[in-house]
């Protein structure tokens, strides 16, 4: 190691050169490394990668194959009308697994390290965000080909399939924050899975996902119906099925679309705001 | 020279708890610093003031001259902290791990690589460099972790509990691995629980409890001012007790104690220990007191402790989770 002369790291004990030291990353390079990092926790650790995959199969031949058949939805086959609504609902139960994640950074230590070098704090949740984000489009693209393997067939040209998947991406973007300001809140991993479920399960059961609203109890409907995943979910089925009227969900599927991304906006400005407040603080 | 750490009335409170009551300090540069105290005694929350993690509501606190609570970010170029747990990612391997700190204290991906590479060497894990963290043992994700802390070549390296529930074996391999780095001219703030590496690794100590430094300087100098040599009675007739305690505060620097259990009275002396244990032995055979046992021996680190903080330094069961489980790392238990 001493042959290299070029480098900045110089011999031990030379403390002329140890005050002169690395000033620190700036925000892009620690957010990709933060990032990096989490994509390996992920990607070489296979109950992480795999068991939410298999659990977004297994719900969907669930609904499918089990409950499909006592569901009526009118107007379409019950596998149209759930897929679009079910690859929603990917997003939140595949998301749901990120708060476990950083709640165990917080407690071994890894964000004290983090909080002690010189980088922007803002950076480790970014990085954070980055992959959580990644780990579920990767899911999502998983559950989406077994959907179509399951005989699901998009009622849409290719740019509003693409659009769908767009909104889908925004969403799991936004939602990820969410996860990411539970996760820095539970204080540890059991307490940040159990809140997360209960933040998951009512969204995701209380709207048109896998039924349509309509079958719900009267006083029950105006939150299903009008809830942030629910929105999406009309946004993504009308794009999916060639209109809003084809999906049953009245307006246009502009108005679906547009007050999606107006929810995923929203909900990114408040949570990454908070996660970015509640890191970077120094108590 | 500027001293590396500097601390006026420092204080610090979480709720009820005061976890830092004004705490002085100032550890000069070139050499080891040991705060020694018990869980919840303040190591934990100062280490974490120095790490800029938090901020003391009161006091002055200067890592190198910098101010800390103004300049934080010019603190972190200078620090490498490696907490109480091994916080490096089991799924990357060990050099992996240093590249990534590397990385982030601003070096290029080559040099980045040379530095992982030159630390991975200082901590001994050459061979295990390129394996998962995952197959590593408990000494060795915890030497990883210091070598975290070193990557950046910092000036000052704050290891909290650095031994905590390792086994005999690898915590000495830790202890000298942390000698090396002396050897390198690194400072080193450390916290322990064990007088022991407090002893072995430190040339200068101070002991801390609730939130104060209590007493600070070498091994030696502790012991010889708050260890007083003691001697020990054990009289055959338990009824005699009380002559023997009578006989003891005549030559004793405290009220001697006498212990029912063990029929046994201790007391520290003053002077020299072999003339008063003479003085001792003259005046019991005087009063005709039978001895089972009589005997003058150096304090334990233990006693020191005990000494100057009134309660016994448990180290049994005090994992780093006991420390942090109500403040999350504040050390405020």
């Amino acid at each position: 190691m001493t042959t290299i002369t070029t480098s900045p790291v110089t011999t031990a004990g030379d403390r002329g050169t140890r005050a002169a030291h690395g000033p620190g990353a700036g925000f892009l390079t620690a957010t990709a490394q933060t990032a990096r990092r989490t994509i390996l926790q992920y990607a070489r650790t296979p109950q992480l990668l795999v068991l939410p995959t298999i659990m977004g199969a297994l719900f969907l031949f669930i609904f499918r194959y089990i409950f499909g058949g006592a569901i009526n939805t009118s107007s379409v086959d019950y596998v149209d009308f759930l897929v679009p609504g079910f690859l929603v609902t990917v997003v939140l139960w595949t998301g749901m697994n990120a708060p476990a994640g950083v709640a165990e950074d917080a407690n071994t230590g890894v964000h004290d390290r983090l909080r002690s070098l010189p980088i922007p704090r803002a950076a480790v949740v970014t990085g954070r965000s980055l992959a959580d984000s990644a780990l579920v489009a990767w899911v999502l693209v998983v559950t989406a080909l077994l959907g179509y393997a399951v005989g699901f067939n998009t009622h849409a040209d290719f740019g509003s399939v693409v659009l769908a998947f767009a909104v889908m991406l925004a969403a799991d973007y936004a939602f990820t924050w969410v996860f990411i300001s539970l996760g820095l809140a539970a204080g540890n991993a059991q307490a940040a899975q159990g809140m997360s479920s209960i933040l998951v399960v009512p969204f995701t059961f209380l709207s048109g996902a896998y039924v349509p609203v309509h079958s719900m109890p009267g006083w029950m409907q105006p939150f299903a119906k009008n809830q942030p995943v629910s929105v999406i979910i009309n946004a993504v089925r009308s794009l999916m099925l060639g209109g809003s009227d084809a999906a049953g969900v009245g307006h246009s599927t502009t108005y679906w679309v547009l007050l999606s991304l107006a929810w995923c906006v929203g909900i990114l400005a408040v949570f990454a705001t908070i996660s970015v407040a509640r890191f970077s603080r120094t108590r | 020279m500027t001293p590396i750490i500097e601390a006026h009335g420092v204080t610090k409170r979480f709720g009820e708890v005061q976890a830092l009551a004004g705490l002085d300090l100032v550890a000069e540069s070139g050499q080891v610093t040991a705060l020694l105290g018990p869980n919840g005694a303040g190591k934990t929350t100062f280490v974490s003031a120095v790490a800029t993690l938090l901020r003391p509501d009161s006091g002055e606190l200067r890592v190198d001259g910098i101010d800390v609570a103004a300049e934080p970010r010019r603190v972190r170029q200078i620090i490498g902290l490696a907490g109480q747990y091994a916080s490096v990612e089991p799924a990357m391997t060990g050099k992996e791990n240093l590249e990534f700190v590397a990385r982030l204290f601003g070096l290029g991906r080559r040099s980045a690589r040379v530095a992982a590479a030159q630390v991975l060497e200082q901590i001994g894990l050459v061979d295990a460099a390129d394996r998962l963290v995952r197959t590593y043992s408990g000494g060795m994700r915890r030497r990883l972790d210091l070598g975290a802390s070193l990557v950046g070549r910092p000036r000052l390296l704050l290891l909290d509990e650095p031994t905590t529930g390792l086994d005999p074996r690898s915590r000495r391999e830790l202890w000298d691995a942390i000698r090396n780095l002396v050897a390198d001219g690194v400072d080193v703030l450390l916290t322990t629980q064990y007088l022991e590496e407090a002893d072995q690794l430190a040339r200068r100590v101070v002991i801390v409890d609730h939130g104060r430094v209590i007493d600070a300087g070498t091994p030696d100098e502790l012991k010889d001012r708050a260890g007083r040599d003691v001697i020990e009675v054990r009289p055959r007739a338990a009824g005699d007790l009380p002559a023997v305690e009578e006989v003891l505060a005549m030559v004793a620097a405290e009220t001697p104690s006498a212990d029912m259990d063990t029929q046994r009275v201790t007391a520290p002396i003053a002077g020299d220990g072999a003339e008063d244990l003479t003085t001792v032995v003259r005046l019991l055979d005087e009063r005709g007191i039978a001895l089972d046992d009589i005997g003058l021996r150096r304090p334990s680190l233990d006693e020191v402790f005990l000494n100057l903080t009134g309660q016994p330094l448990s180290t049994t069961g005090a994992g780093p989770d006991s420390d942090r489980v109500p403040a999350r790392g504040a050390d405020a238990a």
